[in-house]
């Protein structure tokens, strides 16, 4: 009989379970490689940046800029910018934070491999007085702001001396942290858990904010993801693989927010390595034979949108009503006029890790290429290897998506689309070997094009030369979807760059 | 005995060998690691010099030369991703894994002998018939779908034990980070093991049933009977003991079934133990990791297959190991 107590009693703690209301414990599927913000450009670095610092200013919920560590800003002339930075505010370790961080923090983005590309056009930044730096740009740069956004104060007095950044090296910045940022981080085992405290100095105390504690846990597997958020043992999670959403969306007290993203999913056609791909009609026989709407419809269950341009909505090159196409007879109709009735044989490969539901779309589009008499040899690989082969260019047809840092359109057309060149870096990412000198033009000029009518013109341009060029198969943009527990206002602090702003995030007391 | 284990760690030093070398030359077939580690837009001539600077461009010889030579020293490389010793991350994760490795065994255990030999006792009753459905249904279910079944069941439906991690651990001396003081990493080690357990219990229990029906009709086993002696000393002194040597040997050569099943489990349930970080490894190229775990398990394998081959000559005296050219 006492035994029998004795393991009801210990049975019943064992499944009691205490829950601290302000406590968030979400779930992620990565965890930043490390505490240095500056050593891989990486969402899960840039996530872990909005935690821990603050950026000089961010995307805020209008797409329009929102100050946080400059309180604003001025235009001294084409190539100068004037920053008044926020007063008392201290980092973590108690330094106060004043303009000569800031200019060693750009400093360092600056040296940055993976961040140096973007501050290349910086020429330098000085301070002003304490509160006030002035930035300069090489050139007239219509995207200073855009690149703000990315720069996070960095604790000068605690950093200097000791700042080092290597790749996947063991420095003091990849291993300790000061930041002015609304949480501080208390606790890190790489790989399986991150704990952070709302910092108490926390300058912005207008902030609905009102997390105590954080537990981040990477979790790989979707399924497990899920799992996670059902049992109750965390409270939100990001992403959700869209064949999951049905079903969390049956669950009660399970809410699920989706936002159109950014990141377009294309297709590039090798020219050089197949003559076929050089004539326009077999591209664009191509672009008619795939149909897009019904790949978002099937395979991504209606989380994206599908694509016939490569500048999502918000972004400025986006032109209304350049819509897909699908039409099979016009798509046959073309390969008959360019010869290619009978058809040809060519290789394609995409990732099958890397995107949402990347080798089923891939196989999709195998099968749709098929009814052109197009013979598709899909080879999949996980992303480990897929990139290398990119890199090699491979195979004939080739899957990518892309996510502009800059928010700006320009950028997918230099990384994507540009002349492949080595020295400039432009066209890292074009496995097309699609090459236009107009366009290459035209994004030279719009870096510099400050009249923003003029720029739209431009980049509209661009786009509408690539959708008659049929250069390449746009896909479709992936959405976003976040789930989390109902009394967790997430929506609030959401936005399609994925990075949400957890200091503003407020739970309801259950 | 002693060249039996001499024989064994010439052999072990040889296996090693291969396995360093296979590992070794898979490396280049994982992928790039220079990839994971750089952002997108990194350019190409920062990569090539990333490239550089980890030895990536040397030849596989000279890069294998570098890597025995620090491995006999102990030093199995860096790790690129934790920044830290790869055998030092390792071992740091073998406390997870071991843990729960042995609660499997310690369920199998428990589980299996009573009813491997109760379905040898009493074969015709609808008990041992239900024990030999239920363990071919086992058998014949993958792992991966066990696991996400009880997760399904006992963590979403039931909410009776958490569906992922390790919970809270207690660090005992200094070393090993213990999950079996608490409650909470009692209840979060419930599920995984349970499915590991699920995995390998039916072959044990359809051994140890026919290994034990074949026992009950010798002749010791009647004699015994005629001698009145007890049914309990009958069937667990004399019978089980000589029922043991088949489910040591087969036991021995699961511990790699565990292991590959370890990797499985530990991915779904988010167990941070060693075949988790194989499988993070394998995704993020970081090759020295990977390399590294393959020797130590390797290792593991070695040391267990010479375990099992001393207990049993313990069990059963009249194998001599010399003689048998183990």
């Amino acid at each position: 009989m006492k035994i029998k107590v004795i393991i009801a009693c210990g049975l019943a703690l064992l499944f009691c379970q205490n829950a601290l209301s302000t406590t968030l414990k979400m779930a992620f599927d990565a965890d930043p490689i490390s505490l240095d913000p500056h050593e891989q450009l990486s969402e899960s670095t840039l996530q872990f940046s909005h935690i821990v610092f603050d950026p000089l200013l961010r995307w805020g919920k209008d797409s329009q800029f929102e100050a946080r560590l400059a309180t604003h800003w001025q235009r001294i002339d084409g190539q100068t910018m004037r920053f008044f930075l926020r007063k008392q505010v201290s980092f973590s370790s108690g330094n106060p934070f004043t303009a000569d961080d800031v200019v060693y923090t750009i400093e360092r983005l600056k040296r940055s491999p993976d961040f140096r590309a973007m501050f290349d056009t910086i020429a330098s930044a000085t301070a002003i007085d304490t509160h006030t730096l002035d930035v300069k740009t090489t050139y007239n740069n219509p995207l200073l702001l855009n690149m703000m956004t990315y720069v996070f104060p960095l604790d000068k007095t605690f950093y200097q001396h000791q700042d080092q950044i290597i790749k996947y090296g063991d420095t003091f910045a990849s291993r300790n942290v000061s930041g002015t940022g609304p949480f501080i981080l208390t606790n890190r085992k790489l790989g399986s858990r991150m704990e952070f405290d709302r910092n108490p100095n926390y300058w912005d105390t207008d902030s609905a904010g009102n997390v105590e504690h954080i537990v981040l846990t990477p979790i790989h597997a979707d399924s497990t993801r899920l799992a996670a958020l059902l049992s109750g043992d965390v409270d939100f999670i990001s992403p959700v693989s869209p064949i999951d959403v049905e079903r969390a969306k049956k669950v009660a007290g399970i809410q699920l927010v989706t936002m159109p993203g950014t990141r377009i999913l294309l297709m590039h056609m090798n020219q050089e390595r197949r003559k076929e791909f050089q004539d326009v009609r077999v591209r664009k026989a191509i672009n008619l034979a795939i149909n897009k709407p019904l790949i978002v419809d099937k395979i991504l269950k209606g989380y994206a949108t599908p694509a016939g341009q490569l500048s999502p909505d918000r972004f400025l090159g986006h032109i209304n009503g350049l819509e897909p196409e699908y039409n099979l007879e016009k798509a046959r109709l073309l390969m008959q006029e360019a010869g290619y009735e009978e058809g040809f044989r060519i290789s394609m490969m995409a990732p099958n890790n890397r995107y949402m539901n990347d080798e089923k779309v891939a196989q999709a589009i195998a099968a749709m290429l098929a009814r052109i008499n197009i013979t598709v040899d899909l080879k999949t690989l996980p992303k480990a290897q897929y990139f290398k082969e990119f890199d090699r260019r491979s195979a004939d047809m080739m899957m990518l998506g892309w996510q502009s840092d800059t928010v700006d359109s320009n950028n997918l057309f230099e990384f994507i689309i540009a002349c492949e060149d080595t020295n400039t870096g432009l066209g890292a990412y074009n496995a097309g070997a699609y090459c236009r000198p107009s366009i290459d033009d035209d994004i030279r000029q719009s870096n510099r094009e400050m009249n923003p009518e003029r720029r739209l013109r431009l980049l509209q341009r661009i786009e509408k030369t690539l959708y008659d060029d049929a250069a390449i198969v746009p896909l479709y943009w992936q959405s976003l979807v976040w789930a989390a527990k109902d009394n967790i206002h997430i929506k609030d602090i959401l936005n399609d760059q994925n990075f949400p702003y957890l200091g503003d995030l407020s739970i309801d007391a259950k | 005995m002693v060249i039996f284990i001499l024989r064994r760690l010439l052999q072990a030093c040889f296996v090693m060998i291969i396995i360093s070398l296979i590992s070794f030359a898979i490396q280049d077939k994982l992928g790039d690691p220079v990839q994971q580690m750089v952002g997108m837009t990194v350019s190409q001539q920062e990569r090539d010099q990333l490239r550089n600077e980890l030895g990536l461009n040397d030849s596989f010889l000279s890069q294998y030369w570098r890597f025995a030579q620090g491995a006999i020293q102990g030093d199995l490389g860096t790790s690129y991703y934790y920044k830290e010793p790869a055998l030092d991350v390792i071992l740091d994760k073998l406390p997870a894994t071991l843990e729960l490795a042995f609660s499997a065994i310690f369920i199998i255990i428990i589980v299996a002998i009573p009813c491997g030999v109760w379905a040898a006792i009493k074969p015709k009753h609808p008990v041992s018939r239900l024990i030999m459905v239920v363990s071919s249904i086992g058998l014949s279910i993958p792992i991966f779908i066990v696991a996400i079944l009880l997760v399904y069941v006992f963590s979403i439906e039931l909410n009776l034990a958490p569906s992922f991690g390790r919970g809270e651990t207690t660090n005992i001396f200094g070393v090993w980070e213990s999950g079996f003081f608490t409650k909470d990493g009692l209840r979060h080690l419930l599920l995984p093991s349970m499915a590991l357990a699920i995995a390998l219990m039916p072959i044990f229990i359809r051994l140890i049933r026919a290994e034990m029906m074949e026992v009950l009709q010798s002749e010791y086993i009647r004699f015994a009977w005629s001698k009145g002696l007890s049914a309990p000393r009958i069937y667990f002194k004399h019978a089980l003991k000589n029922t043991m040597l088949p489910v040591i040997t087969v036991g021995g050569i699961q511990a790699g079934t565990l292991v590959a099943y370890t990797i499985l489990t530990e991915t779904i349930f988010q167990w941070p133990g060693m075949g988790f970080l194989f499988m993070d490894a394998v995704n993020r190229v970081d090759t020295p990791l990977v390399s590294a775990y393959l020797i130590v398990v390797g290792g593991i394998f070695v040391v267990t297959n010479t375990l099992v081959d001393l207990i049993y000559g313990l069990v059963n005296p009249t194998v001599r190991l010399a003689s048998h050219g183990l």
